[in-house]
C-alpha cells in the first residue's frame, strides 16, 4: 500500500516502508534536500517541517504519519511568484545565517510559532523555540523574528 | 617546486565560453600558472585565476577558500571589488576548484617582493605560522582568508585588473592613462566625456601588460570595505536550495552507513553479515580494517540494516583508558605547584581543567564517491580541498592527478575539516571502491560524529602567583598539560617573572583543532588566574589588569572599550556580577565582559555580552559582528554545558542528549563593538571565542563568590544557599 501525502501542494503515493522517517522520503525518494538530517533523534529540530500546519521534526516521524496529511517543507514554504515568506525576508534583512544548515529547520520553526502567535514574547520565543544552532545566530534570529512579526503587511 | 617569478603569475587572456580573464591570481597564488598558460590554456577552460569580467558586464570572482559560515567569499569579493572600482551589485563568486593552482601559502614566496606581509613579518600567531606550513594546501583556517588571501592577493589582483582597464581605454580613446577614472564598474574620461563599462573594455584590456605592482588603495578611500555588504550566500540558505555534501545526489548512486571501531585504533575482528545482507535495500555489506558498511539504496535502509549488525572490534589496547585516568596522568605529570619568590607577601596557587570537546557540526560528515578504473570523483565538505582530494587516492591507491574532487558549502566547520582529518573521506572512498563502479554517499550519523572526531584536547594547568605588600603582581607561573605554544600562553601583563612550563601526559584520544584551538584552553587557564590574583590583591579585575598593560597600548585599549560599553563598575542587583577577560589570537585582540545573574538556588542566567575587538580593521562590517556573535555563543555552549568523556576507551557522549548545545532561551544578547588600529589585519572567526569562558567564570565569582576552575560549568553547584 503506497503512503499518499501532500508535499508543497503536489501529491505522491510513495511506495516505502511505513516506519520510514518522514525526512528520508523527502530527501532521498523526493529529492527535497532542504530539510536537514543533524541528530536523528529529534533533539535539534534541524529536520523541521509543517505537517497540517503543525511543525513536526521529520526524523523521527514515521511516514505512515504523513498518510493522506499535507506537509510543507522549506522549499514550499513561500507563496511563490517570487515572493518569499516574511520569515525567510527577514532572515535576508536580518542577515541570520552561518553555516546555514540548521536554518530551514530554525525557518520552518519560526514560521509555524508566528502562525499561532503573531507577535511573540521574547518568553514564548525561548518557550517555544529549542532548536540548534552550532554557529550561534540566536542574537539574529531573535531579531528577526521580531522583525518578521511587526512586519504585517507581508505575505504570511 | 615550482620557480617564482611573478609575472608568470599575473597574466591575463580569453576565456572559453566567450568572457574575457582580467587581472588574473596574483602573486601569491597560481605557482604553476606559467605551465597552464600554453597557446590553448585558455581554450581548454584553465582557469588558473581570479577575476573574470564578462562581456555583459558581471565579475566573477573565483575564490580559493570555503564558505562555512564564516563569510569569507563576501569578504575576499569585498577586498577585489574595493580596488577593482568595482560596481558591487555586478560581483559573483564561486569556489575555486580543487586544483594545485589555487593553493595557498604561497603567499611564503612573495616576500622580497613588492608587499612584504607584515602578519608574515611577526611569525608569531598560530594563524600565520599555518599559513607557512600549509604551502601546498588550499585550508580555510587559523582565521587566515582575510587576512592572508585578502590583503595579499584579493587587493593585488583586484588593483592590477583596474589598471589594465584604465590602460585599455586610454588606448583605445588616446588620452593619457591616468586621465580615466575608473568607479563603479566604468571608466570615464571626464574631459572628453567618454565612458565605458568594464564589460566593453574587457576584451581590449586582457591585452594589455600586467602591472607587478599595481597602485593600491589608501583605506580612507575605501568605499566597498568598511560597509555592511549582505552575505552572497545567504539567500540560497533561506529557501532550501542551498547544497551541502549531505544533499549530493547523482543517479544510481547508493547510500552507506557505517560502524567504526568504537575504540580509536581499533580492528574489525568479526561480524556476521547474512542477517543484513537479507534485509530490503541492502546491496553489499562492506568490511573494512577498523569498520564495517552497509550499501543499500537508500540511508535509512543502510542504517536499518547495520543496526542489525553485531560486530566485533578490538580496542587497540586502550580499554584502559578513562575520563579519570587521563587526568590522573595530567596531575601526575603536573607535580607539585612552580615555585614562586618565598620573599612575597602573599602567594596563590589554582589548577584549572577543561575537557575534550567535539565538534559537532550541524551536517554531519558525508562524502560521495565514484570509483571508475584508476579514476575517482569525490563530493564532499572540506576546509582543504587538495588535502581531501590526496586522503582519498592514497585510500583508492591512485594518483592524485586522476582524483577529481567538488567541495560544497560546509554544514559548519570550526576545524573539523582541516587537513589530515578527513577520516570520512578516507572511509568513503573504500567503500565505494568495493562497490565501484556504483557511486556511494556514505553518511555519518550524529553518533559517528561524536564519537569519531577528533578531540580539542582535555587540558589542565596548575598556577602560582606571588603578591608583594602592597597588591602588586611579582611573579605568575604556572604548568600546564594538553599542549600549547607561544600564542596562546602570551600573557601581556607587566609581571617581573612570568613563566609557563610544558608537562607531557600522553593518551590515546586523537586531537583535533577546535575553533581557537590551543587558546581555548589556555585563554581560561591565564585569564582566570590573572583574575584570581586580582581578587588576591584586593583589586578591581579590570583595574588590576589595565595598570598592567601600560606597555601594551592595543590591548589597554580594548580592555578600556569593553569596560566602558559594558559599564563596568556601576551598581547591580545581588546575584548579578560582570567578568571580564582578554586575549590576543589569531592577530587580533578580543576584550569581552560577561554579565550574569546566579539565583541563589543556583540558576545561572548570562544576561548581556559585550565584545571590544581589535582585528586592525574590519572588511564586512555587518559580517565581522556575526562572527563575533556566533563566536562568543559557540563558545558559550561549551563553558556551559560540553564535555566529551570517556569510559573503557571509549566516548561515552553519542548525540545532542548527552552532548547538549544551548538554545536560544540560554542565548545572551551581545553588544559587539570594533577598533581601528594600525595594527595589520587580524583575523575573526576564532579570537571572539577564548576569553569568553574566563569571562564567564569571572562574572559568576563576581556574582557568587564561587570560583569555578573546571570546565563545563555544568559540574559545578552555584548554589549560595
Amino acid at each position: 500500500m503506497p503512503i499518499n501525502l501532500i508535499v508543497n501542494g503536489t501529491p505522491h503515493a510513495l511506495d516505502v516502508e511505513p516506519e520510514m522517517p518522514l525526512l528520508w522520503a523527502l530527501r532521498e525518494t523526493l529529492g527535497l534536500t532542504g530539510t536537514k538530517f543533524a541528530c536523528g533523534i529529534s533533539a535539534c529540530g534541524a529536520c523541521t517541517v509543517h505537517l497540517d500546519g503543525r511543525p513536526v521534526r521529520s526524523c523521527v516521524l514515521p511516514i505512515s504519519a504523513a498518510d493522506g496529511k499535507n506537509v510543507t517543507t522549506i522549499e514550499g514554504l513561500a507563496p511563490g511568484g517570487g515572493l518569499l515568506h516574511k520569515v525567510q525576508q527577514a532572515w535576508i534583512a536580518n542577515q541570520v545565517p552561518q553555516c546555514g544548515y540548521c536554518q530551514s529547520g530554525m525557518i520552518m520553526a519560526v514560521a509555524a510559532l508566528l502562525a499561532e502567535t503573531p507577535t511573540p514574547s521574547d518568553e514564548q520565543i525561548d518557550a517555544s523555540l529549542t532548536n540548534v544552532c552550532r554557529c550561534g545566530t540566536f542574537v539574529r534570529v531573535r531579531a528577526a523574528i521580531h522583525a518578521a512579526a511587526a512586519d504585517h503587511g507581508a505575505t504570511s | 617546486m615550482n620557480k617564482w617569478t611573478r609575472r608568470a603569475f599575473i597574466g591575463a587572456g580569453t576565456v572559453a565560453g566567450g568572457g574575457f580573464l582580467l587581472g588574473a591570481g596574483c602573486f601569491t597564488f597560481a605557482p604553476s600558472r606559467h605551465s597552464l598558460v600554453s597557446a590553448d590554456a585558455a581554450a581548454k577552460g584553465q582557469l588558473t585565476t581570479w577575476i573574470t569580467i564578462t562581456p555583459d558586464n558581471l565579475i566573477n570572482i573565483l575564490i580559493p577558500h570555503c564558505e562555512m559560515g564564516q563569510g569569507t567569499p563576501t569578504a575576499l569579493a569585498m577586498m577585489a571589488a574595493e580596488e577593482l572600482a568595482a560596481d558591487w551589485p555586478l560581483i559573483r563568486v564561486q569556489e575555486a576548484p580543487a586544483l594545485d593552482e589555487y593553493a595557498n601559502g604561497y603567499v611564503v614566496r612573495a616576500l622580497g617582493g613588492g608587499y612584504v606581509p607584515a602578519m608574515l613579518g611577526r611569525g608569531v600567531d598560530y594563524g600565520a605560522y599555518k599559513l607557512m606550513e600549509w604551502v601546498g594546501m588550499q585550508v580555510t583556517g587559523g582565521s587566515t582568508a582575510v587576512r592572508g588571501t585578502g590583503e595579499w592577493g584579493m587587493r593585488v589582483a583586484g588593483a592590477a585588473a583596474r589598471e589594465m582597464l584604465q590602460a585599455a581605454a586610454a588606448q583605445q580613446w588616446n588620452v593619457p592613462a591616468g586621465e580615466c577614472v575608473a568607479r563603479a564598474s566604468r571608466i570615464t574620461h571626464a574631459a572628453s566625456g567618454r565612458s565605458s563599462t568594464f564589460g566593453e573594455l574587457a576584451r581590449a584590456a586582457a591585452t594589455q601588460e600586467v602591472p607587478a605592482t599595481p597602485a593600491l588603495k589608501h583605506p580612507d578611500s575605501f568605499t566597498i570595505r568598511r560597509t555592511s555588504a549582505q552575505r552572497l550566500d545567504i539567500p540560497a540558505k533561506v529557501d532550501g536550495s542551498a547544497i551541502y555534501a549531505i544533499d549530493f545526489t547523482m543517479p544510481g548512486m547508493l547510500y552507506a552507513a557505517v560502524a567504526i571501531a568504537p575504540v580509536q585504533g581499533g580492528k574489525l575482528l568479526s561480524v556476521d553479515t547474512t542477517s543484513a545482507e537479507s534485509m530490503p535495500g541492502v546491496k553489499q555489506v562492506v568490511k573494512l580494517d577498523e569498520a564495517v558498511a552497509v550499501v543499500a539504496d537508500s540511508f535509512w535502509r543502510a542504517r536499518r540494516a547495520l543496526s542489525a549488525l553485531e560486530p566485533a572490534f578490538s580496542d587497540a589496547g586502550h580499554g584502559n583508558v578513562s575520563t579519570a585516568s587521563i587526568f590522573a596522568a595530567f596531575d601526575h605529570a603536573l607535580g607539585a605547584p612552580p615555585a614562586v619568590p618565598k620573599n612575597a607577601a602573599k602567594v596563590i596557587t589554582a589548577d584549572y581543567r577543561v575537557p575534550f570537546l567535539a565538534h559537532a557540526t550541524m551536517e554531519p560528515m558525508a562524502c560521495t564517491v565514484k570509483v571508475d578504473g584508476d579514476r575517482a570523483v569525490v563530493w564532499t565538505g572540506v576546509q582543504d580541498p587538495l588535502n581531501a582530494r590526496s586522503t582519498a587516492a592514497k585510500a583508492l591507491d591512485l594518483d592524485p592527478e586522476n582524483v577529481r574532487l567538488t567541495n560544497f558549502l560546509l554544514g559548519g566547520g570550526f576545524g573539523r575539516r582541516l587537513p589530515y582529518t578527513f577520516d570520512y573521506v578516507d572511509l568513503a572512498a573504500r567503500i565505494a571502491k568495493a562497490a565501484s563502479p556504483v557511486p556511494v554517499k556514505t553518511i555519518w550519523t550524529r553518533e559517528n560524529d561524536l564519537q569519531h572526531d577528533y578531540y580539542r584536547g582535555a587540558a589542565m594547568s596548575r598556577h602560582a602567583g606571588a603578591l608583594d605588600a602592597n597588591g602588586a603582581p611579582l611573579a605568575a607561573h604556572s604548568n600546564y598539560t594538553g599542549g600549547g605554544d607561544g600564542e596562546s600562553t602570551f600573557m601581556p601583563y607587566a609581571i617581573a617573572d612570568k613563566d609557563t612550563d610544558e608537562k607531557k601526559a600522553a593518551h590515546p584520544i586523537r586531537p583535533g583543532q577546535w575553533r581557537s584551538v590551543l587558546n581555548s584552553q589556555h585563554g581560561f587557564f591565564k585569564e582566570s588566574f590573572i583574575d584570581e590574583m586580582a581578587h588576591a590583591a584586593g583589586k578591581d579585575p579590570f583595574e588590576f589588569r589595565r595598570g598592567l598593560l601600560g606597555g601594551q597600548p592595543r590591548f589597554k585599549a580594548a580592555l578600556e572599550k569593553v569596560a566602558a560599553m559594558s559599564g563596568w563598575g556601576t551598581p547591580l542587583p545581588a546575584g548579578e556580577g560582570r567578568g571580564i577577560a582578554i586575549c590576543e589570537s589569531f592577530g587580533s585582540i578580543a576584550a569581552e565582559v560577561v554579565h550574569v545573574a546566579v539565583s541563589p538556588a543556583g540558576q545561572l542566567k548570562v544576561k548581556h555580552v559585550y565584545a571590544a575587538v581589535d582585528c586592525g580593521d574590519v572588511v564586512n562590517l555587518d559580517g565581522a559582528t556575526a562572527q563575533v556573535e556566533g563566536g562568543i555563543v559557540f563558545a558559550l555552549s561549551a563553558a556551559l554545558l560540553s564535555e566529551i568523556t570517556i569510559a573503557n576507551g571509549r566516548i561515552v557522549e553519542t548525540n545532542f542528549r548527552d552532548y547538549p548545545m544551548i538554545h536560544i532561551a540560554d542565548a545572551p544578547a551581545v553588544t559587539t563593538a570594533f577598533i581601528r588600529s594600525d595594527a595589520p589585519l587580524g583575523g575573526l572567526g576564532e579570537p571572539p571565542v577564548p576569553p569568553l569562558a574566563p569571562a564567564l567564570t569571572n562574572a559568576i565569582f563576581a556574582a557568587t563568590g564561587i570560583r569555578v576552575r573546571q570546565l563545563p560549568i555544568k559540574n559545578t553547584p552555584l548554589q549560595t544557599t
